[in-house]
């Protein structure tokens, strides 16, 4: 019901590491250079109906944010909606809407995106605004302030309203002891209520330049044709001068078991949410991160996975219980477990099923038919992409910011199929470490006994 | 032996224009060796298959003491099916990736099945079975209601489902549509096994069925499918009748109290019927003044310029036997009350002054441009092919549109804005509004 302009990824889990194209399997050609002042563009030919999917992801988001200046990134996503010298505040949605397009922005830790979806003839025009925007982009206050306040009650939406997106943020701040992507994409209230013209305009000169960004066409387009297009527009834009390497605060290696609880008074549904500090696809070794999106698959993925056919099904102790791997992060990612008790169970009870469900996966390892149909469905999954121009775009966008290649999705199908029960229970026994997590409660109330956990 | 199948009684050829650019999609109608229609895209560019099909009879089915009934069913129909038990049946999804979906609306339950074109036969016999023989086992179902029961437990303190709720429940008093579909924690535990099979046997018929396939699949392959999957269910369904209804409280202001931080607020009103000749007209209205893009005057005057919300939106909302239009925003405890007085003096202002000829332009040219972009996949041209269907709109519809919103002019346009917006709003407010308070005349 509600508008969704400027909606954030937060979390990439599930689906979007599911990113690929199987290339073997019929997929189109993809296209991939660079123009000369560094741009990269993919170009994802998909001709059955005449639109165009138009991406760019900066190679910037919140992990990359001074301290202090938390939401800056996103604050900064809204803010490019406000006009350039050339294009006045809303010509550039206006020009969109005539034209029947769709268009929206998002941030995540990683990176920053912007995109529209236009008849496929009007490429050209999207390219054009995008490219003015680049650098073009003039701040005053009297936009500035109001959309402040927009952010904040996006935060209230998101986070303020919702007691497990809470939970979330208190679990991230906990696991991170050193990295930024403990901080929340949205920021912390009391620094975003502080965030200025000054912030978003240092920040914007800094990060958005050709040569830190990507664009991704699906749809519609000819490669050929999208890269002339590139050269005319995004191509005199000049290169930044000065554009640092991506290096953040490294994790020191966990040591401690941490778990915390957070009580809300809205909480009618307790809950539990877990995460351990695994490999990336971008920091694992060979195989490694593969070995996580099957283990999450088969340990947490539907009604056949281990924990929903042991806690909901079998002992009864849980009303759902789920996993899920994030694979696209430029630094160490996350593994994560959540459920929620049946009436009359325990967190503490559920807990302790969650860990005899994994100790028995690491002592026991998977059978060949679970492997299998965790492999099955993750390799459906790039047909299944490949119906939507616009999913693809993402993925491509999203492996291409957070330290992958073209290449690398193409891959993923053989890559999947490549991965071995061993390795598996290997990644279960490796990174499934309780050093390596936080565990977070949500309750109604604070239980004295249950506090003295945190 | 194979009879001969698949009479085809019409190609179609849609052209969806986006500006300048056209490109043809066939529509084909076919029917069944038994006599089941459908319609057909063929895609062959991407080795799957996507069906979306609906019987009519959703949540309007319940009966008032068991509302939920209908949602229930269809969360368990994949739950066990004929000999398969509910670990089997999953299995066998699973095992050959095939998607099966079910959701139950107010007015239809709406299927969905996705498969790799190599496992088609399989997903269309474990939809069969799951359609003809559910088997509604006791534990499955005890597990599935737990669900149910815990998800409606914990909306009891959320703020969008007590907005939205009670807006319904107000709107629509003792009628099928002021329940909610998913049923309530006093509703939910009565339900029993043989009222799901009761739900099942009077809804999944042939008659009132309507299937719209997208993929890899030709006509022939796709009414064999079709009968194995539909052919063996009964004739005729046996639906309780609904009746019309409109919209009730309208000037009313309800605020429900809860502890949260920002207020969330539901704004609707006496909205206009599908087959409505001035449908058109009010849907470019209703997108001028708050429909999805960035330039609604909604948008505008309550994000863009106050910074009073992040989202604010209004759509029209039909069913068969009633039509609202429904909007909805959340705000800041102490805004609360200017962001409601900014959203009601532009619904006043529309319903006194209609569009000017420059917005009806630009909305128009909008959704003629953006029909395309909800045409651009197998999923999304087999969910408007199913609603074009539901909502008997004509296999030509898609390349009728466009003279439909061309010949809406500025007069209907005035003309429909004051029939959509001229007639009051309820508002229902959950949060702590500052100022707000309950009332039972409008300002």
């Amino acid at each position: 019901m509600l508008a969704k302009k400027n909606f954030m990824i937060i979390a990439l889990a599930g689906a979007l590491a599911s990113s690929s194209l199987a290339a073997e399997q019929g997929g189109p050609e993809i296209a991939d250079f660079t123009l000369g002042n560094g741009l990269e563009l993919v170009v994802i030919p998909d001709r059955r109906a005449p639109v165009v999917t138009h991406m760019i992801w900066y190679r910037v988001g919140a992990a990359d944010e001074t301290p202090g200046k938390s939401g800056l990134a996103h604050f900064l996503e809204h803010l490019m909606f406000k006009g350039t010298a050339k294009n006045p505040a809303g010509k550039f949605s206006q020009v969109v809407a005539r034209i029947g397009g769709q268009e929206n922005a998002f941030t995540a830790q990683d990176y920053t995106g912007y995109y529209q979806r236009v008849p496929s003839e009007q490429l050209k025009t999207v390219m054009e605004f995008e490219a003015d925007r680049m650098t073009g982009l003039q701040l005053t206050d009297d936009v500035v302030l109001p959309e402040r306040n927009v952010i904040l009650e996006e935060q209230n939406q998101r986070i303020g309203n919702n007691p497990r997106a809470r939970l979330g943020e208190q679990v991230d701040a906990a696991l991170y002891l050193n990295h930024p992507y403990g901080k929340p994409v949205i920021g912390w209230r009391h620094e975003m209520e502080e965030l200025s013209r000054d912030d978003a305009i240092g920040f914007y000169r800094r990060f958005y330049a050709p040569n830190n960004a990507v664009v991704v066409i699906a749809g519609d387009v000819d490669p050929a044709q999208a890269r002339a297009l590139a050269e005319e527009t995004y191509g005199k834009v000049p290169r930044h001068g000065a554009m640092a390497p991506r290096i953040r605060a490294k994790e020191p290696p966990p040591v401690a078991v941490r778990s915390l609880t957070l009580a809300d008074p809205r909480v009618e549904m307790p809950a539990l949410q877990r995460e351990y500090l695994v490999p990336s696809f971008a920091t694992g070794k060979r195989g490694e991160s593969e070995a996580l999106e099957v283990l999450a698959h088969i340990l947490g993925n539907g009604s056949n996975s281990r924990l929903y056919r042991s806690l909901a099904v079998d002992k009864q102790v849980a009303v759902v219980a789920a996993a899920w791997y994030e694979s696209s992060a430029l630094d160490m990612s996350k593994f994560g477990i959540q459920g929620s008790p049946r009436p009359g169970v325990t967190l503490p009870q559920l807990e302790s099923e969650i860990d005899a469900v994994i100790a028995q996966l690491i002592d026991k390892g998977v059978t060949e038919e679970e492997l299998e149909r965790a492999k099955t469905r993750l390799i459906a999954d790039a047909v299944y992409a490949q119906d939507n121009q616009a999913s693809m775009a993402r993925w491509y966008g999203a492996a291409l910011t957070t330290g992958g290649s073209v290449n690398d999705v193409r891959r993923w199908p053989d890559r999947i199929r490549a991965v071995t029960a061993d390795q598996v229970r290997d990644a279960a026994r490796q990174w499934l470490e309780k050093r390596r997590s936080v565990t977070g409660y949500l309750i109604k109330d604070v239980s004295p006994q249950v506090e003295k956990r945190s | 032996m194979i009879r001969l199948i698949a009479s085809i009684l019409c190609g179609l050829v849609a052209l969806i224009c986006g500006g300048g650019a056209v490109s043809a999609m066939t529509i084909e109608k076919i029917v069944s060796p038994s006599g089941i229609e459908a319609w057909l895209v063929r895609e062959k560019a991407i080795p799957l298959v996507t069906l979306n099909y609906a019987f009519h009879g959703g949540a309007t089915q319940d009966e008032a003491d068991k509302s939920g009934t209908a949602n229930l069913a269809a969360d368990m129909l994949d739950e066990g099916a004929g000999d398969l038990d509910s670990k089997t049946f999953h299995e066998r999804m699973e095992n050959h990736a095939i998607e099966l979906g079910f959701q139950v609306g107010r007015d239809y339950f709406h299927g969905s099945l996705r498969a790799l074109s190599e496992h088609r036969d399989e997903a269309f016999d474990l939809l069969r079975l799951a359609l003809l023989n559910p088997r509604f086992d006791a534990d499955a179902l005890e597990r599935v209601r737990g669900q149910e029961l815990a998800t409606l437990q914990r909306d009891t303190t959320n703020p969008n489902d007590l907005s939205s709720r009670r807006w319904w429940r107000t709107a629509f008093p003792d009628h099928p549509y002021g329940r909610e579909t998913k049923g309530t924690l006093e509703t939910v535990p009565r339900i029993t096994a043989d009222d799901l099979r009761n739900y099942v046997r009077r809804v999944f018929a042939r008659n009132e069925l309507k299937i719209s396939i997208v993929g890899d699949i030709d006509a022939k392959t796709a009414s064999v499918l079709i009968d194995r999957a539909f052919g063996g269910l009964p004739a005729k369904n046996d639906l309780k009748p609904v009746a019309n209804a409109s919209p009730s409280g309208l000037g009313r202001r309800i605020v429900i109290n809860v502890d949260v931080p920002q207020a969330v607020v539901t704004f609707g009103g006496q909205g206009i019927a599908r087959n409505d000749p001035d449908f058109m007209a009010a849907y470019i209205v209703n997108h001028i003044l708050g429909g999805g893009s960035f330039s609604s005057r909604l948008y505008r005057e309550v994000r863009e310029k106050r910074g009073l919300a992040y989202g604010v939106s209004d759509s029209l909302v039909w069913f068969r036997s009633a039509a609202v239009v429904l909007g909805g925003t959340a705000t800041r405890a102490d805004r609360t009350a200017d962001a409601l007085a900014v959203i009601e003096q532009e619904i006043k202002r529309m319903a006194a002054e209609g569009p000017t000829a420059d917005e009806l332009a630009a909305a128009k040219s909008f959704l003629k441009g953006s029909y395309a972009l909800t045409l651009d996949t197998s999923g999304k041209i087999a969910v408007q092919l199913n609603q074009i269907q539901i909502d008997n709109l004509g296999i030509d519809y898609i390349q009728r549109r466009n003279t439909l919103i061309d010949a809406v002019t500025i007069e209907d346009a005035r003309r429909v804005a004051r029939r959509l917006y001229g007639g009051g709003m309820l508002v229902t407010v959950a949060g702590r509004p500052k100022g707000l308070t309950s009332s039972e005349t409008t300002e």
